[in-house]
């Protein structure tokens, strides 16, 4: 064997052995450094003859191009093979929990919910959203609803009092959200299209009267709504409401002080699953909103004059509609604060209702 | 109001079902509450034992051999003691259900002896508490036909809920008249016919009010002598246990049945027991009467009695008293039939917390014009129950009764409710109502006065009266004293033709894309709510009313924020804060083992009585470790406990989602009292407006709210954020993006400890409000290196070169700004 080809066998064998870049660049350094062995060669070329040269430079030039060839390949393996370790030194156990988002673990209370979808219904429909006081006057709550002075219906709302102030008048808690139906009618003029959601008050306790709850209101009054109106907003609420394609609704006549006539609505339901309420099917009826024409007295308290204006007005239980709807059992659950409770029935700060996407997922 | 099929047939002939007359009850504004239709009593057959042997392996046990009417004897086993041969009883077939044991029975084996049904007892069919034998029916008793329908005992009761408005129908007659117009049979005639007396009432009655209000608008009294007052009929009897009363003798029972059939409460006195004439009048203070129910009452002057020579013997129209009963003593009875004021009812029954049927009826308005004719009605009953001689009627201080005529014009049923209903038969259900139906007229006076200037000319009035036509002039009758104007004559109309057929219309559309339907302030509360939830929070709801301890630790308790009338002790006072609820709620949560909860409430709290002092707030509380990240242990790092910072962030999210100006808000160290004094803030917009406060809570609060901590919470007041000025367009500021890269420098100062990183902040800021595009705090220090009472702030300037790209000396140059402002507001110093 030629020395050439002895050294390239060395080189080679070299290379190969090569267990890292730092040995592989070892290799190149004795090869093809200043002082490496094949440079050395190639500085030898200089002395030759030219009929040497004219052998030994192809050779010595192959050797090393074949050398540096086999150099990169070597680096190369040995690059993929370092990624291969580092990759497999990084590894790490992807089935290790990571942290709920706090968007996913935060919840909105169901009255809150419900109130939104009320919103969103009664925004199609052309309503706004009204507000009012919870401590209210007796002239808002009583008498301009038409609740004669000492009219046993006043005793029917089981009113909280405050005591009486140095003028000898009694504030009180509003008993529902009637009063701003005189608030709007005085500071609005026809027409009118409004829902009132809000917190009411009444001396009551058990599982499904509780002595603060949520009621929301609706008031339209302008020149011809009535009754065959009436009975068609109020459909097509609880088709919306409850997600349901046909409702069936009873409308009975009833009294209320603030509307004449007066009716209460049922709704037919199926009752016969534990714990479930399914509308538009069943033989049961279940008593869902009150309802009526603006008594003409209600529309004079609210300065307006009855065989001009006219108009309807409803009211329901938030807390009620939303037990229907959603299944709690027990109102008093709604103001504990319970985590549980508010894990399981409450409602991810994403899921808004809307028509467009529905109310509920 | 319960009353029986068979009672409401007294007065309505009809073909309808009980179904039909029930559903159209509910359809007429008579809801029906509740019916029982005594099916379960159907199985019962009258039966006869033949024999009655000794059962052979029981000394107490019979054998019976009993015909059930079908031809076949059945044998039955009874242990009853009166079970012979020949009785007549009640038989129950196997298969059948028996209410007073709860059991359907089977075909059994009695030790060893087949039993193929059972006799029962009236226990056992729920038909009183008698279980000393079995039911042992006259001999006439037809074998095989239902017991319940020969015993009567088959009458449906039909209860309704009866809405306040109706005094009418607190009577079965009333109810029969507001069926027979919906078209569900024929009224009978309930006329009256008085039955004369002989010779005067000897007990005279006055009523003396002095100068008060009157409290009776009129009585009638008559007196029936040897009378003998012994059980009242069997069919009477069975009325008033089917609709829950206890028949007690003959005269209390005429009393009870004409207050269910008439709406009419009557009161019947033994005569004996009254000393001397009767008064009426208000009650003297600590005048006291032991009523009928044998309790005690104390009266006062806002109460009306009815009293003789030795005190009171009535709470009018309430309730009678024990001394001047009726019992089986009684001879001579006085028959009172009186008109009492509607709202006096109510109020004394309340206050004496007594419900009785007569205050029901008194204090919605029993008929004026049925007075008399009731006292004569229960004069009959009593002569033909209990025999006796009536003297003649007296009547004191009844006016008479003013009927209210309403103009009526008939195109309002169509106004308010959407139906037309003919002219015809709006004036057909009026008057099948009992009211009176004519036409409306105009009524003109011409000629009445001499023509201007002319002197000594009379002319003679003329009245011409002219049609009005489609407008009725409607009179109401004396049992509605609800009716009072149009409306309530197109709910009578409405009702009766039916609200089914009223079809829902639409509602008239707005005919464009609806606008933005909520107010500032609710889509604040809407946004405040999602973006604290969004933060891993839960929304609560809590109570409005709170402790008085915890509302005066919050800054509230004012006496007129103070119920009267709390529901429960510590549901006394309206809140100031929404945070006392919300820690009691959250350390409800840890008390029951769940100590990281993170709650929020945006909602009311209350500054005072006004509309206006209603206050809108988001509030929040953290407790345990609950923050933003999650709580609690994690393989990635434990979180730490909840603290100042926390609640500050909460608060800028709650006020950025709502559109507070952030970058012009200031922080100021400390808050109200109830958090630790070192570890809250108060958030500013301006010297005054506070848009909330955030911090650790105080440990005396903690102590007070029974909490404990780690906890946090903040207020921030969503109203008292400025409303964004109208804008014409939605357009946005332009972006300028600048062309030169942003650079970054770090500056360390050491200040005093005390002073606040926000003023290095601004202080660096300030220093070229154009180049300099953001300062952060990312380092602080404190350590023995930098010495005693000394901190190191570490701060990041973000530079924004504007139009060229900055050289070294321009850099130097800033940051000697930089370093030299932060000392001159600060004291601040270059960290070496």
């Amino acid at each position: 064997m030629s020395d050439l080809a002895s050294l390239e066998a060395t080189l080679l064998s070299d290379i190969a052995a090569a267990a890292d870049e730092p040995a592989i660049e070892t290799v190149r350094l004795a090869a093809l450094g200043k002082k490496g062995s094949v440079s050395e060669l190639l500085k030898t070329l200089g002395t030759m003859s030219p009929e040497e040269r004219q052998t030994m430079g192809p050779a010595i030039n192959g050797l090393k191009n074949r050398i540096t060839e086999a150099l990169a390949a070597r680096r190369s393996v040995l690059k993929d093979a370092a990624i291969s370790a580092r990759l497999a030194a990084e590894k790490v156990d992807v089935t290790l929990p990571v942290r709920q988002s706090p968007a996913e673990r935060g919840r909105i209370h169901p009255i809150s919910q419900v109130i939104d979808e009320i919103a969103a219904i009664f925004g199609d429909l052309g309503f706004a959203i009204a507000e009012g006081p919870d401590i209210e006057t007796d002239y808002y709550n009583f008498t301009a609803l038409n609740f004669p002075e000492g009219h046993p219906a006043r005793e029917m709302h089981d009113t909280f009092f405050f005591n009486p102030d140095a003028s000898g008048e009694r504030k009180l808690l509003r008993t529902h959200t009637s009063p701003v139906q005189i608030r709007t009618m005085e500071a609005q003029k026809p027409p009118i299209r409004i829902v009132i959601p809000g917190k009411t008050y009444r001396q009551d306790s058990d599982a499904t009267h509780s002595p603060m709850f949520h009621q929301v209101e609706g008031l339209v009054i302008d020149r011809n709504a009535n009754v065959a109106n009436m009975k068609w907003v109020l459909e097509e609420f609880c088709k919306a409401f409850f997600e349901v394609p046909q409702v069936k609704m009873r409308f009975r006549p009833s009294f209320f002080p603030f509307t004449e006539p007066s009716l209460e609505v049922d709704i037919q339901c199926d009752r016969s699953r534990p714990g479930e309420v399914r509308f538009g099917e069943g033989s049961d009826w279940m008593e869902i909103l009150g309802c009526g024409m603006v008594h003409p007295n209600v529309l004079r308290f609210g300065g307006l004059d009855p065989d001009e204006y006219q108009g309807f007005a409803w009211g329901m239980g938030i807390d009620r509609i939303a037990m229907l709807k959603y299944g709690m059992p027990d109102l008093r659950a709604f103001f504990d604060a319970d985590v549980r409770w508010l894990q399981h029935y409450g409602f991810r700060p994403l899921d808004m209702p809307t028509l467009f996407g529905g109310l509920s997922s | 109001m319960k009353f029986t099929l068979s009672w409401l047939k007294d007065h309505l002939e009809t073909d309808a079902s009980l179904a039909e007359i029930v559903e159209r009850l509910t359809a007429i504004g008579l809801e029906v509450e509740s019916v029982d239709d005594k099916a379960g009593l159907k199985p019962f057959v009258i039966a006869k034992v033949l024999t009655a042997e000794k059962h052979p392996d029981a000394d107490k046990l019979r054998v019976l051999s009993v015909d059930t009417g079908t031809g076949k004897a059945v044998q039955v086993v009874c242990g009853a003691p009166n079970a012979r041969a020949g009785l007549i009883g009640a038989f129950a077939a196997p298969g059948t259900y028996v209410p007073g044991i709860d059991v359907t029975l089977s075909v059994g084996k009695i030790r060893g002896v087949e039993s193929h049904g059972m006799m029962c007892s009236e226990r056992e069919l729920q038909l009183s508490d008698e279980h000393d034998g079995i039911i042992d029916l006259p001999e006439d008793a037809p074998v095989g036909t239902s017991f319940a329908s020969w015993a009567h005992l088959d009458d449906p009761v039909i209860e309704i809920n009866l809405t306040p408005n109706r005094p009418d129908a607190t009577g079965v007659y009333g109810i029969a008249r507001d069926l027979a117009a919906a078209g569900l049979g024929r009224l009978k005639d309930g006329a009256v016919e008085p039955v004369a007396g002989s010779g005067p009432t000897p007990v005279t009655v006055a009523l003396d009010f002095g100068d008060t209000d009157p409290l009776c608008r009129g009585f009638a009294l008559r007196l029936v002598r040897g009378v003998t007052n012994g059980a009242s009929p069997k069919w009477l009897q069975r009325r008033l246990i089917a609709i829950g009363l206890r028949p007690i003798n003959a005269l209390v029972d005429i009393t009870n049945y004409l207050t269910f059939d008439r709406g009419r409460p009557l009161h019947v006195f033994d005569a004996k027991k009254v000393a001397g004439d009767l008064v009426v009048r208000r009650a003297k203070a600590g005048e006291t009467v032991l009523a009928l129910d044998g309790r005690e009452y104390e009266l006062t002057p806002e109460m009306c009695v009815i009293a003789d020579d030795k005190g009171v013997e009535s709470i009018a129209g309430i309730m009678g008293g024990e001394h001047s009963g009726c019992d089986a003593a009684t001879t001579d009875v006085l028959i009172e039939s009186a008109l009492w004021e509607p709202l006096n009812i109510a109020r004394t029954g309340r206050s004496l917390g007594i419900i009785t049927d007569a205050r029901y009826r008194f204090e919605r308005g029993v008929d004026p014009e049925f007075m008399v004719p009731g006292l004569e009605l229960a004069t009959r009953m009593v002569l033909d129950f209990c025999g006796g001689t009536p003297t003649e009627t007296e009547v004191v201080g009844y006016a008479g009764h003013q009927a209210k005529v309403v103009e009526f014009p008939v195109s309002e049923v169509k106004r308010l409710t959407g139906i037309r209903v003919a002219e015809e038969e709006a004036r057909s259900i009026l008057g099948r109502l009992g009211f009176g139906v004519a036409d409306a007229v105009e009524t003109e006076v011409f000629g009445s006065g001499p023509p201007t200037g002319t002197i000594g000319y009379v002319t003679e009035e003329h009245q011409r009266t002219t049609p009005r036509p489609g407008v009725l002039a409607v009179t109401v009758p004396s049992w509605r004293p609800d009716v009072e104007g149009k409306a309530d004559l197109v709910e009578e109309v409405m009702r009766i033709h039916g609200v089914d057929n009223i079809l829902p219309q639409p509602l008239g559309s707005h005919d464009a894309v609806n606008g933005r339907i909520l107010t500032i302030l609710q889509i604040r509360t809407r946004a405040a709510k999602r973006a604290l939830a969004v933060r891993g929070m839960m929304e609560a709801v809590t109570w409005s009313f709170i402790p008085a301890r915890h509302a005066e630790a919050f800054g509230g308790g004012s006496a007129a924020l103070k119920l009267a009338n709390p529901i429960a002790a510590d549901m006394s006072d309206m809140r100031p804060s929404l945070l006392p609820g919300l820690v009691a709620a959250a350390q409800r949560n840890a008390d029951r083992g769940i100590g990281d909860v993170a709650l929020f409430e945006v909602s009311g709290t209350y500054e005072g009585d006004t509309p206006q002092a209603q206050r809108r707030v988001a509030a929040g509380v953290r407790r345990g470790t609950a923050r933003l990240d999650g709580s609690g242990r994690h393989w990635a790092g434990n979180a730490g406990a909840v603290g100042v910072y926390d609640a500050k962030a909460d608060a800028f999210a709650a006020l950025e989602t709502c559109g507070a100006p952030v970058d012009k808000l200031q922080v100021e160290a400390g808050g109200p009292a109830w958090y630790h004094p070192g570890r809250s803030g108060t958030i500013k917009l301006g010297p005054k407006t506070v848009l909330g406060t955030f911090g650790e809570f105080h440990p005396k609060t903690l102590e007070l709210l029974d909490a404990s901590g780690p906890i946090c919470g903040f207020e921030v007041y969503v109203d008292a954020i400025p409303e964004p000025k109208a804008k014409p367009t939605r357009t946005k500021p332009r972006l300028d993006l600048s062309a030169f890269q942003l650079v970054r420098r770090d500056f360390a100062f050491v200040v005093d400890r005390g002073v606040e990183a926000g003023a290095i902040l601004r202080a660096a800021t300030a220093a070229d409000r154009k180049l300099i595009a953001g300062v952060s705090v990312f380092d602080i220090f404190e350590g023995a290196s930098i010495g005693e009472g000394k901190k190191s702030v570490a701060i990041e300037v973000a530079i924004q070169p504007v139009d060229k790209t900055l050289t070294d000396e321009d850099f130097e140059a800033l940051a000697g700004r930089i370093v030299e402002n932060v000392r001159k507001q600060t004291g601040g110093v270059l960290r070496g």
